[in-house]
């Protein structure tokens, strides 16, 4: 990889800025057949939890527009299982690793963070909000800044220093920079935009609601313009937090307009469902995308947007093309 | 490793209507040379830029070596993935993720075989059927339907089966009556010694239970339940999940794709397809009164 796709997320340094997003990339194990995993910026795991846990019943999944509802539950082996069978395994593929945890109380998202604490080999930790809290009735814990605060700032307590704390937010919420804010008042070294969002479909042949749990998580293109816009209005208010963009990445110009809206780093979900090469290949097509636009440096490319028009960013002079065999006698010209 | 599927851009070579189903062959030796018995592809659907993100399922029907290597499905056109599946011509290129899944596993010696299936998910069982064939085995055919039309492949059934039995609910077609109406003297007459299953859920249940009743093992493919809930193909999407009853007492839920589609029958808890049982690993425990979530 060229130093052109080089990112950073706050203190830690990536290759590329290509990821796989939460609970797309089953444990790892079933993407490598199609790519090598050390290709990825990173790989982010599925949410773990204290328990094993079976999530919903069938039918779990219903086409949409240009997306997918799912209502999972967030099934999972448990912290336990995670760290016997799954983590190992990733940490002898090279890739880095940021672990998705998500609990029902404070007290279970600190907890994870402590089993981590003493784990070497995790690049950083990926609080999944979008959950339950079941000391407030069930209330999101995402969707009210101080729930939110109160778990990061717990998380951040026991975490391992010098492992960033990356916050997952859903956008389906009043005012998303408030609980950005909130998040990172409280410790949040950085930030993941965007969760799915709720959403519900009929069934016209059953006349009944096509997933079991009613309503589910939408995903997909079809969410990207909502999540381009909380990715740009939270690098607005925060410019200096690092921000990885979720939320219908498919192609290479796909992560260029969550770049160019502030995110340092983009996430694939469900594109790998319908593609499981996505990831590499999105990422080959935003080193072309860059490469077309003339920026060297995707850092240069961070939150343009933002720029006022007339703006120019850092130019590189267009790569020469692919040497040919020079014949004899023959002077190549070169930039 | 030639175990593991590869991605590929397919071509089509033909597309046929077979009676209600339509038959898809397609030019994807890298896929044919892999492919074990029992085993399916997952299929894009819509062309390039298309809105419908999920992957469609599919067993193979037959794997051959020409054009370097082609492999044809069976399928029914139910929603607008397969129309537009069975809409496409000769040279369309369609993205092609395969050979996926656990195969039939093969008995050892060269024993009778009882293979039933149903609609188009049975087409499965007639790569299988020629894989035991070649190992010495005896195939026997039970097919069943609710009429003729949605039986798939009697003739090839006729052609390359010991025996060979069709019932249909109409008796349009064969005997009129039930798969599990015919199975047990099937069973008796032909001396089978294995059953292998394919088609809807309904009947691979049938299947296993006549097959429990005469202490034979099944193996089934739950091919159809998959086609039904998985949005992958791959085992990253865990929208597939079934109870397995494990062999040390506890129920999991695994996945159709990655962990099956071929599973022994006994092992699937049937009757808590599309649930989670309550005593399965990880299955949400009572919530009290004030743990019950709003939604
Ligand atoms: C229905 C049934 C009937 C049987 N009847 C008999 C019998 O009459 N006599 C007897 O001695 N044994 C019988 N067996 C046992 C059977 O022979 C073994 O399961 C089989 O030989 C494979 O054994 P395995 O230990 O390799 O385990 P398996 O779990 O079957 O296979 C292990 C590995 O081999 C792979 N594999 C499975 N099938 C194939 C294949 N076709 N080609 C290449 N790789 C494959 C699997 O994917 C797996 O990775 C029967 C098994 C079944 C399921
Ligand atoms: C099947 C499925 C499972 C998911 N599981 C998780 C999860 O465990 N934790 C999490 O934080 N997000 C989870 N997500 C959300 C995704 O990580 C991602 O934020 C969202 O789907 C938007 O990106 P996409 O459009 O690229 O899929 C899941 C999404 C899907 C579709
Ligand atoms: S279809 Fe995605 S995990 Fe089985």
């Amino acid at each position: 990889m060229t130093a052109r796709t080089a990112t950073t997320l706050g203190a830690l340094e990536l290759p590329n800025p290509v990821m796989t997003a939460s609970g797309c990339g089953g444990s790892g194990r079933e993407l490598a057949p199609f790519f090598d995993l050390s290709r990825l910026g990173a790989f982010v795991t599925t949410s773990v939890m204290p328990q094993p846990r079976a999530g919903r019943p069938t039918p779990r999944v219903a086409e949409s527009p240009s997306g997918l509802l799912t209502a999972m539950g967030l099934p999972g082996p448990g912290i336990e299982s995670f760290l016997e069978a799954d983590l190992p395994w990733l940490i002898e593929q090279d890739v880095r690793i940021i672990v998705s945890i998500a609990g029902n109380s404070v007290e279970e998202y600190a907890d994870l963070a402590r089993r981590l604490r003493g784990v070497s080999g995790i690049a950083a930790i990926e609080v999944n909000v979008a959950c339950p809290n079941v000391e407030d009735r069930g209330r999101m814990f995402g969707r009210h800044p101080g729930a939110a605060g109160a778990v990061v700032r717990a998380v951040r307590g026991q975490a391992r220093p010098g492992v960033p704390v990356f916050v997952k937010l859903a956008p389906d919420v009043t005012d998303i920079v408030t609980i950005a804010l909130a998040c990172v008042d409280a410790g949040a070294e950085g930030l993941t935009l965007i969760n799915t969002m709720e959403g519900m479909a009929i069934d016209a042949s059953t006349l009944r609601p096509a997933l079991t749990g009613v309503s589910g998580g939408l995903s997909g293109p079809a969410i990207r313009p909502v999540a381009v816009r909380c990715v740009y209005q939270v690098h607005a208010a925060l410019p200096s937090t690092p921000i990885i963009g979720a939320g219908g990445v498919a192609t290479g110009l796909d992560a260029l307009e969550f770049v160019l809206a502030g995110a340092s780093a983009v996430a694939v979900g469900t594109a790998m469902f319908h593609d499981p090469s996505a990831a590499p290949r999105i990422l080959r097509e935003l080193e072309e995308a860059l490469a077309a636009r003339r920026i060297g440096r995707l850092a240069d490319a961070v939150g343009l947007a933002h720029k006022p028009a007339g703006y120019v960013p850092p130019q590189v002079r267009p790569e020469p093309p692919a040497p040919e065999q020079a014949q004899a006698g023959e002077v190549k010209e070169r930039l | 490793m030639s175990d593991t599927p590869v991605q590929t851009s397919a071509t089509v070579l033909t597309v046929r209507q077979v009676q209600d189903y339509h038959a898809l062959t397609l030019v994807a030796p890298a896929v044919a040379e892999r492919f074990r018995p029992g085993q399916f592809v997952a299929l894009a659907v819509g062309g390039e830029h298309t809105g419908r993100l999920l992957r469609r399922c599919f067993g193979v029907y037959e794997v051959k070596s020409d054009y370097g290597g082609t492999v044809e499905l069976v399928f029914a056109d139910t929603e607008p993935g397969t129309a537009w599946l069975a809409g496409r011509r000769s040279r369309d290129q369609l993205d092609l993720v395969g050979p996926l899944g656990r195969p039939f596993r093969l008995p050892r010696d060269p024993v009778s075989c009882l293979l039933v299936g149903g609609g188009p998910g049975g087409a499965s069982l007639f790569a299988l059927a020629d894989t035991l064939l070649r190992r010495g085995c005896q195939v026997h055919f039970v097919l069943g339907g609710t009429s003729g039309r949605q039986v798939f492949g009697s003739r090839i059934a006729q052609r390359i089966g010991d025996s060979f039995t069709v019932a249909t609910e109409d008796g349009s077609m064969g005997e009129a009556g039930t798969v599990r109406e015919v199975m047990p003297r099937v069973i008796q007459e032909t001396g089978a010694d294995v059953v292998y299953g394919c088609g809807p859920t309904a009947l691979l249940r049938t299947v296993t239970q006549v097959a429990g009743d005469f202490g034979l093992p099944s193996q089934v493919s739950v091919e159809e339940f998959l086609q039904q809930t998985g949005a992958c193909g791959i085992g990253v999407c865990m929208t597939c999940m079934l109870p397995i009853h494990g062999e040390d007492g506890v129920t999991r839920m695994v996945r159709a794709c990655a962990d099956g589609p071929v599973l022994r029958g006994d092992r699937v808890r049937w009757g808590d397809l599309g649930t989670i049982p309550f005593d399965a690993l990880g299955a949400p425990h009572v919530l009290n009164l004030s743990e019950r979530a709003p939604r």
